[in-house]
C-alpha cells in the first residue's frame, strides 16, 4: 500500500507492506535513525515519537494508523528553529545535568519531557517522575533525568522573560 | 617508566580539570538521537536474520526440513547446528570441561526452552521471521532438569552426557583455621539464601553486522558488544588468523552492564557473511535477547554457616555456593571467583572455607552480569551479619561496626589472599548516618508501624573490587595460566598542536571519551574539550579487556595517564634543548608556555619543532610527538600459591541506608528512604560516578523486588517480554541521597578506584534487610531474591493465621 506521513515537516511516501509499524517506517523509510527499538510491546519507551504534539510508542502504532497525522521525532524535537550542532533546551539540560548514560532510551526521555513541559511548564519532580514512568532506563536510575527535566522547565521559564527582567 | 605507581597520591590535592565538574562529550550526539548503535548500520545489499526456537527444554534433533522456507521468495539460506558444527570450532570456553560444546546453535540436541535451532536468512527480517514458520523440526524429547541441587544428584538427567556430568566445577578452598575457629567461637548459626536468576536488561538487544571481503580475505564486525578479546575469540571459532578479524569499536552500545558478550552471534553471522558473501546483520528482538540471547546473570544457592563469639565478633564463615549456570558453560562458572577476591566483604573475618559449585542445567545459559558474582555474594555476607546480629540481640550496624577492618589496618590482607588497599569503613557509615538523620528515619520506621504498616530499616556494607582482571581464572582452572590482564592508550599531537587520543574498546554510556579526555588534559594541562577521543577498530588497536570489573577509571585512565606523562616527558625534553637548561629546571605550564629562568618557549614551537624541525631537537630524538601505554593491572600478576591469589587491585566502599514500608496485606514493598555512602577514592568526573551509582541502585532494586528469569515446572521461560519481566520504571526508584567520601587508592594513577558496579552491589542485600526487619516481629524471613509483593503478603498472611491459629 501506497502511505504518505508528515514527519518533521516534510511529507514521506512510500509503498509499504500494511504490517509495516510506525517505528520501522520512521527509521527505515525516512531513515530517521534517532528513534529506538527497545522491547517492540509497548512497555519501554525507547520508540517515543510525538503524534499531533503528543507522546506515543511507535512500535503500537501501524505505519498505515499514522497517516494523515503529523509526526515529529528526536531530529525535530525543536521544529526546524535550529542548526545541527545546537542542542534545544531540554537536550542541553540533559547534558548539563547528565541525565542520560548509554543514550539509547534517551531521545524517547527527552520527547517524554518535551510532552510534560507542554502541558506543565513549572512540573514537581513527582510530576516528572509521572511523566517519564512510561520510559524505562536501565542506566540512570532515572536520578539525574529528573534533575535535567527540572533544570530543563526552570530554564524555558527563564527563557520566556522578557530580556531586561522587567 | 614516567609515573611512579608505587607514589602515594595527595587526597587534598586540587585537579584542574579531574574531580571537576565536567559535561560528558558524549552526551551531545546522545540527546540529539545522533548515537552510532549498531541498528542504524546500514547496507544496500544487507542480509538479515531470524532464528527459530526449539521450545522443548531438551531434545533430540531429529530432523530439521525447511524446504518449504526455502522456497519462498526472499529466503537466501537457512542454517542448521549441523551445517556449523562441521565448519567452525566450538566456542572458547575457560575451563576444562572439552566435551561441554558451545556452538551457536544447537546441534544434535536441544538443552534449554528457547534454544536456537537454525539461523534464516532473508532479504527482510520479516521474510526471516515469516520463513520459520515453514520449517519442520522433528524432535524428540529427552528429560530435562532445572534445579541446581536435583542436578548435582546421580540419578539427574544429563545436560550434556558426553561430559557424563553435570557438574562444571567443584573447588573447595579452605582459608586459615577454619575448624579451629569454629570450635573455639561462643556460636554458630547456618541459614541458606538463594539469589535468583536476573539480569541487566539493556533496553538495546544485542545486534552485529558482519560483512566479508573476499578479495581482502577480512571479516568486519560492528556489534553492539562488550567482551575481552572479541576479535580473538571470532577468529578462532571460524579458523581465521587474528589479523583477518576486524571489529570496529567505534559502535556505541545501547547498555550492557556486563552481558552483551556476543559471542555466539559473532561466530554465526561472520560464518554466514563468508558462506554467502553478503553483508549480514542480526538484531535479536526481545523474545531472542530474553530467551536465548545469553544474557541471563548469576542464579546462585547459598550454604552459609559463621562462627561468632558473644561480644559479636565474626571469626570465621563457610559459605557452599551453587551456582545454576544454565546449558553451557560460558563465563558463568569464573563468576563464583571473583567474589573470592573479597569474600570476607569489609570485615576482618579470620578464616573462610568456600566451596563453589557451577552445574548444568536445562535454563538458557548464563553470562557475565555486573558485579561478576559479587553482589550475589554480598548478599549472602550481609545476610549472614544481620543473622549474627539479630542471635545476639546486637544492634546490626554495632555488629558491623565492631567487625570492620579499622583504617589503620591497611593494606589489609584478606584470608584469601587478596590484600585491601585501602578504605575508612567507620567515616564513611558516621556520614551516612548523620546525612540520614538516623533517629529521624528510626522514629519514621516506629511510626509507621503504629499507623499498622510494616517497615524496617535496612542496612548494608559492601566493597567493589575494582580494577578487574581474571586472577581467578588460574585460580579455578590451573591449566589457565593467565596473569595478564591489560588496557592500553595512544595519544597523537598533530601538526597543528591538537590532541587526538585512541582507545581500544566500545563503549555502552560509561563515558570513556570523557574519562580519557580529562586525564589526559588534566596531565598535559590543556583543555579537555578540545581533546578528541576515537575507538578505531581492533586491527588499528593496542590490546585491551573492555570495560569490565570496574576496570576502566583504573586502567583506560591510567593507561591514558602514562601515555600523557610520556608525551609530557618529551615535550619537556624538546623544550630543555630548545632553551639550554636542564629538562628539571622547566616549569611546564601547560598548553600554553614553558619557562625557565624567565625564558620561554610556546607550545607551538614546540608542535613545529617536534613536526617540522629535527634539526632543532636533541640529537636521537624522534621527530612527532605520539606516545602509547599498555598497562598491566596494577598489583596484579601473580599464579595462584596453595589455593590463593590476590585479585584486584581497588576496593571501592559503599554503605547503604533504607527504610522500606508496606502495607501487610497488599505486601508492596514502598522505598521511603534511600541514602548511600560511596568511597571511589578519587574521582574523575562527578557526574557520572553518581549516575551509575544511582543507576546501580536501580538495578539493585530490580533485583530485590522484580525482577528474575522465571522458568515453569516444564521448563519454560514465563519472563520473557517486559509485560512479565518486571523493571523498576520512575516510580519504583525514590529520590536518593548520595553521600560522598574518598579515600584514594594507593595503587592508581590520581587515586582512583572503580565505580561502574557500584549501588548494584549493595542495594539488593540492603532492601532485603530492611523487609527482614520489618517482618522479624512475625517470626518469618524472606530467603530468596527477588522478594516479590505476593510472596510477601502471602508470607505475612500464613504468619498472622497460624497465629490466630495458636491464640
Amino acid at each position: 500500500m501506497n502511505i504518505t506521513i508528515d514527519i518533521n515537516g516534510k511529507d514521506v511516501t512510500a509503498s509499504i507492506e500494511p504490517r509495516v509499524t510506525l517505528l520501522d517506517f520512521v527509521r527505515d523509510v525516512a531513515g530517521l535513525k534517532g528513534t529506538h527499538a527497545g522491547c517492540e510491546h509497548g512497555v519501554c519507551g525507547a520508540c517515543t515519537v510525538l503524534l499531533d504534539g503528543e507522546a506515543v510508542r511507535s512500535c503500537l502504532i501501524l505505519a498505515a494508523q499514522a497517516e494523515g497525522n503529523s509526526i515529529t521525532t528526536i531530529e525535530a524535537v525543536d521544529g526546524t528553529a535550529r542548526q545541527p550542532g545546537e542542542l534545544s533546551v531540554i537536550q542541553d539540560a540533559f547534558c548539563e545535568a547528565h541525565g542520560l548514560q548509554c543514550g539509547y532510551c534517551t531521545p524517547g526521555m527527552v520527547l517524554a519531557a518535551k510532552t510534560l513541559l507542554q502541558h506543565t511548564p513549572t512540573p514537581s519532580r513527582e510530576q516528572v517522575r509521572e511523566a517519564i514512568s512510561g520510559n524505562i532506563c536501565r542506566c540512570t536510575g532515572y536520578m539525574q533525568i529528573i534533575d535535567a527535566i527540572m533544570l530543563a522547565a526552570e530554564r524555558l521559564q527563564g527563557l520566556n522573560q522578557p530580556a531586561d527582567g522587567a | 617508566m614516567v609515573h611512579d605507581m608505587g607514589s602515594k597520591p595527595m587526597p587534598d590535592k586540587t585537579y584542574r580539570f579531574l574531580s571537576q565538574p565536567r559535561r560528558v562529550v558524549e552526551d551531545r550526539r546522545f540527546v540529539a538521537g545522533k548515537g552510532h548503535y549498531i541498528a542504524d548500520y546500514d547496507h544496500a545489499d544487507m542480509a538479515h536474520v531470524a532464528l527459530m526456537p526449539c521450545h522443548l527444554p531438551a531434545a533430540r534433533i531429529d530432523a530439521i526440513d525447511a524446504s518449504a522456507a526455502l522456497a519462498m521468495p526472499g529466503v537466501i539460506d537457512v542454517v542448521t547446528g549441523a551445517e556449523l558444527a562441521a565448519a567452525i570450532d566450538p566456542l572458547m570456553n575457560g575451563l576444562d570441561t572439552p566435551k561441554v560444546r558451545r556452538y551457536p546453535l544447537a546441534v544434535g540436541q536441544v538443552r534449554y526452552a528457547g534454544e536456537w535451532v537454525c539461523a534464516v536468512i532473508a532479504e527482510s527480517r520479516a521474510i526471516a521471521e515469516d520463513a520459520i514458520e515453514h520449517i519442520r523440526l522433528e524432535t524428540t524429547a529427552l528429560p530435562f532438569v532445572l534445579d541446581p541441587e536435583q542436578a548435582l544428584r546421580d540419578d539427574s538427567p544429563l545436560v550434556h552426557p558426553d561430559h557424563n556430568s553435570n557438574v562444571l566445577l567443584d573447588k573447595k578452598f579452605v582459608w586459615g583455621p577454619v575448624d579451629d575457629d569454629f570450635a573455639a567461637a561462643d556460636h554458630q548459626l547456618n541459614f541458606c539464601v538463594t539469589w535468583g536468576r536476573n539480569s541487566t536488561v539493556p533496553i538495546e538487544t544485542f545486534g552485529v553486522v558482519a560483512e566479508w571481503n573476499a578479495w581482502e580475505q577480512m571479516l568486519d564486525i560492528r556489534a553492539s558488544v562488550q567482551m575481552p578479546k572479541y576479535a580473538d575469540q571470532i577468529a578462532r571459532a571460524l579458523g581465521l588468523a587474528g589479523n583477518q578479524v576486524r571489529v570496529h569499536y567505534d559502535i556505541d552500545v545501547g547498555g550492557s552492564y556486563g552481558v552483551k558478550r556476543g559471542i555466539k552471534h559473532a561466530v554465526l553471522i561472520g560464518y554466514l557473511a563468508r558462506k554467502l558473501h553478503r553483508p549480514v546483520r542480526l538484531i535479536e528482538d526481545r523474545l531472542e535477547n530474553m530467551r536465548a540471547g545469553d544474557a541471563h546473570g548469576p542464579e546462585r544457592k547459598f550454604d552459609v554457616s559463621v562462627a561468632f563469639d558473644k561480644d559479636g565478633t565474626v571469626r570465621s564463615m563457610k559459605m557452599r555456593a551453587l551456582d545454576n549456570a544454565g546449558a553451557y558453560a560460558g563465563r558463568a562458572p569464573f563468576q563464583l571467583g571473583k567474589p573470592i577476591g573479597a569474600i570476607v566483604g569489609p570485615y576482618r573475618i579470620g578464616s573462610v572455607a568456600y566451596q563453589a559449585i557451577s552445574v548444568t542445567t536445562n535454563k538458557a545459559a548464563q553470562e557475565a552480569v555486573r558485579g561478576f558474582g559479587q553482589a550475589p555474594t554480598n548478599y549472602a555476607l550481609e545476610t549472614a551479619m544481620d543473622r549474627v546480629a539479630a542471635f545476639l540481640d546486637m544492634d546490626r550496624l554495632a555488629l558491623r561496626q565492631h567487625n570492620f577492618i579499622k583504617t589503620d589496618e591497611f593494606p589489609y590482607l584478606i584470608p584469601s589472599g587478596s590484600t585491601y588497599d585501602s578504605g575508612d569503613y567507620h567515616t564513611v557509615i558516621d556520614k551516612v548516618m548523620a546525612a540520614a538523620d538516623y533517629p529521624k528515619l528510626v522514629a519514621t520506621c516506629n511510626q509507621l508501624r503504629k499507623d499498622g504498616m510494616m517497615a524496617g530499616i535496612g542496612i548494608a556494607a559492601c566493597l567493589e573490587p575494582s580494577g578487574g582482571n581474571s586472577s581467578f581464572e588460574p585460580l579455578l582452572n590451573e591449566s589457565n595460566q593467565t596473569t595478564t590482564w591489560m588496557e592500553s592508550c595512544q595519544i597523537n599531537i598533530d601538526a597543528l598542536g591538537t590532541v587526538t587520543a585512541r582507545i581500544h574498546t566500545t563503549s555502552s554510556g560509561q563515558g570513556h571519551e570523557t574519562l580519557v579526555s580529562t586525564v589526559i588534559g588534566e596531565i598535559l594541562g590543556i583543555d579537555p574539550d578540545s581533546i578528541r577521543v576515537v575507538r578505531p577498530n581492533s586491527l588499528e588497536s593496542l590490546p585491551g579487556n573492555s570495560p569490565v570489573g570496574s576496570r576502566m577509571a583504573i586502567m583506560l585512565g591510567g593507561a591514558a595517564a602514562r601515555a600523557a606523562e610520556k608525551l609530557k616527558a618529551k615535550i619537556i625534553a624538546i623544550a630543555a634543548h630548545h632553551l639550554k637548561c636542564d629538562a628539571t629546571s622547566i616549569d611546564y605550564q601547560g598548553g600554553a608556555m614553558l619557562t625557565a629562568n624567565g625564558r620561554h618557549i610556546t607550545w607551538d614551537d614546540i608542535i613545529e619543532s617536534a613536526h617540522r624541525q629535527i634539526h632543532r631537537l636533541p640529537d636521537g630524538m624522534d621527530p612527532g610527538l605520539a606516545s602509547f601505554d599498555i598497562m598491566q593491572v596494577p598489583t596484579g600478576g601473580d599464579l595462584p600459591k596453595d589455593g590463593k591469589v590476590h585479585m584486584y587491585p581497588c576496593y571501592s566502599f559503599e554503605f547503604h541506608l533504607v527504610l522500606v514500608a508496606f502495607d501487610p496485606i497488599i505486601g508492596k514493598p514502598e522505598i521511603r528512604s534511600y541514602t548511600i555512602g560511596h568511597d571511589c577514592g578519587t574521582v574523575i568526573n562527578p557526574a557520572i560516578v553518581s549516575g551509575m551509582t544511582y543507576g546501580g541502585i536501580a538495578h539493585g532494586i530490580g533485583a530485590a523486588l522484580l525482577e528474575e528469569f522465571a522458568y515453569d515446572e516444564s521448563g519454560q521461560l514465563m519472563t520473557q517480554s517486559f509485560l512479565d519481566y518486571l523493571m523498576p520504571s520512575s516510580h519504583e526508584v525514590p529520590d536518593i541521597q548520595l553521600v560522598k567520601h574518598c579515600t584514594p587508592s594507593p595503587h592508581t594513577v590520581f587515586g582512583q578506584k572503580g565505580s561502574g558496579e557500584s549501588g548494584y552491589l549493595g542495594a539488593p542485600a540492603a532492601i532485603s534487610s530492611a523487609i527482614n526487619h520489618a517482618v522479624a516481629g512475625l517470626d518469618i524471613s524472606f530467603d530468596k531474591l527477588p522478594i516479590r509483593m505476593s510472596v510477601i503478603s502471602d508470607k505475612i498472611a500464613a504468619a498472622t493465621h497460624h497465629r490466630s491459629d495458636s491464640e
